[in-house]
């Protein structure tokens, strides 16, 4: 199972928390923090990569989400909108620490690890398990800090955070084949740099 | 079917996006392509192995001090009425 909670409370529910809170309540502001705040710090620190600016970002995007509750019209679920503005803070945070690199959704990246490799190197069994807990946490990091944020936060809203490609695409503000083309060059290319860490070896145990 | 065209659909098949015709076709390719079969159980690998991480999770004293950050200026927000972040 799942170690990281899914977002699946009732929408009615929280249409309710979200009047209450236009209508002044902060308690029922707080409890769409509560709901939302892991989710929220976990993309941050995907996007940024950085833990301050992680830590920033949540509560940039709650207070931000706080004053502008009276545009939100519930088009779409609240966390979807409120990951939109998520996005953003994180983007604008990254695009300051790197402000020589230009950071964009919109960018288009083309690499060779596009193309299908002539030869797939198969994973051992459980290849996680060669690792101990903080060294799988940290091949993981690294690799996926190898992507383009483009990639990366696609990648992560839709197979880490569980959104549907239709709420990834709303809220990234994406095409739904945007979405799709970037999702499927992510996955792909982290699986061939998991590869180096994960794949059989002739002998040994596997570590590098 | 051939392996690029298993490649641009092998999105659609992890997520189980694939009309029955496709799909069948596409798993007839991966019982004989071996290097197919490679990615396809290692990308899904890939996506297990993120999903159940468990990285970058917010510790407990750090979320309880955000929350009372944020609580405390949504308070300070609702007396001075609504502005820019």
């Amino acid at each position: 199972m799942s170690a990281i909670e899914k977002v699946s409370e009732p929408v009615s529910d929280e249409l309710a928390l979200v009047q209450s809170a236009k209508g002044g309540d902060v308690g029922a502001f707080e409890e769409l923090v509560r709901r939302y705040d892991r989710n929220v710090f976990r993309i941050a620190q995907h996007i940024t990569q950085n833990r301050e600016d992680a830590e920033d970002v949540v509560q940039d995007a709650f207070l931000k989400a706080y004053s502008n509750l009276e545009q939100f019209q519930g088009q779409s679920k609240f966390y979807t909108w409120l990951v939109r503005i998520a996005v953003n803070e994180a983007l604008m945070k990254l695009r300051r620490r790197r402000p020589e690199r230009t950071v964009s959704l919109d960018e288009e990246v083309k690499t060779e690890e596009d193309s299908l490799p002539r030869e797939v190197a198969d994973w051992s069994p459980n290849p996680e398990q060669q690792y101990t807990q903080a060294e799988l946490r940290d091949i993981l990091a690294r690799t996926i800090q190898g992507l383009p944020p483009s990639f990366r936060t696609v990648f992560v809203l839709r197979d880490v955070e569980g959104l549907s490609t239709e709420e990834t695409a709303d809220a990234l503000e994406l095409s739904i084949p945007a979405v799709k083309s970037r999702l499927l060059r992510a996955r792909l290319q982290l699986r061939d740099r998991l590869s180096r860490y994960f794949q059989k070896r002739e002998s040994g145990d596997g570590k590098q | 079917m051939k392996c690029s065209e298993f490649l641009n659909e092998l999105t659609n098949y992890l997520d189980g996006a694939l009309d029955d015709r496709t799909k069948a076709e596409l798993e007839d390719h991966l019982a004989w392509c071996h290097n197919c079969y490679v990615v396809c159980d290692t990308t899904k690998k890939t996506i297990e192995i993120y999903r159940d991480s468990q990285l970058y999770e917010l510790p407990d004293d750090l979320r309880s001090r955000l929350r009372t950050a944020i609580v405390s200026k949504c308070h300070a927000r609702k007396k001075t009425g609504p502005q820019e972040v």
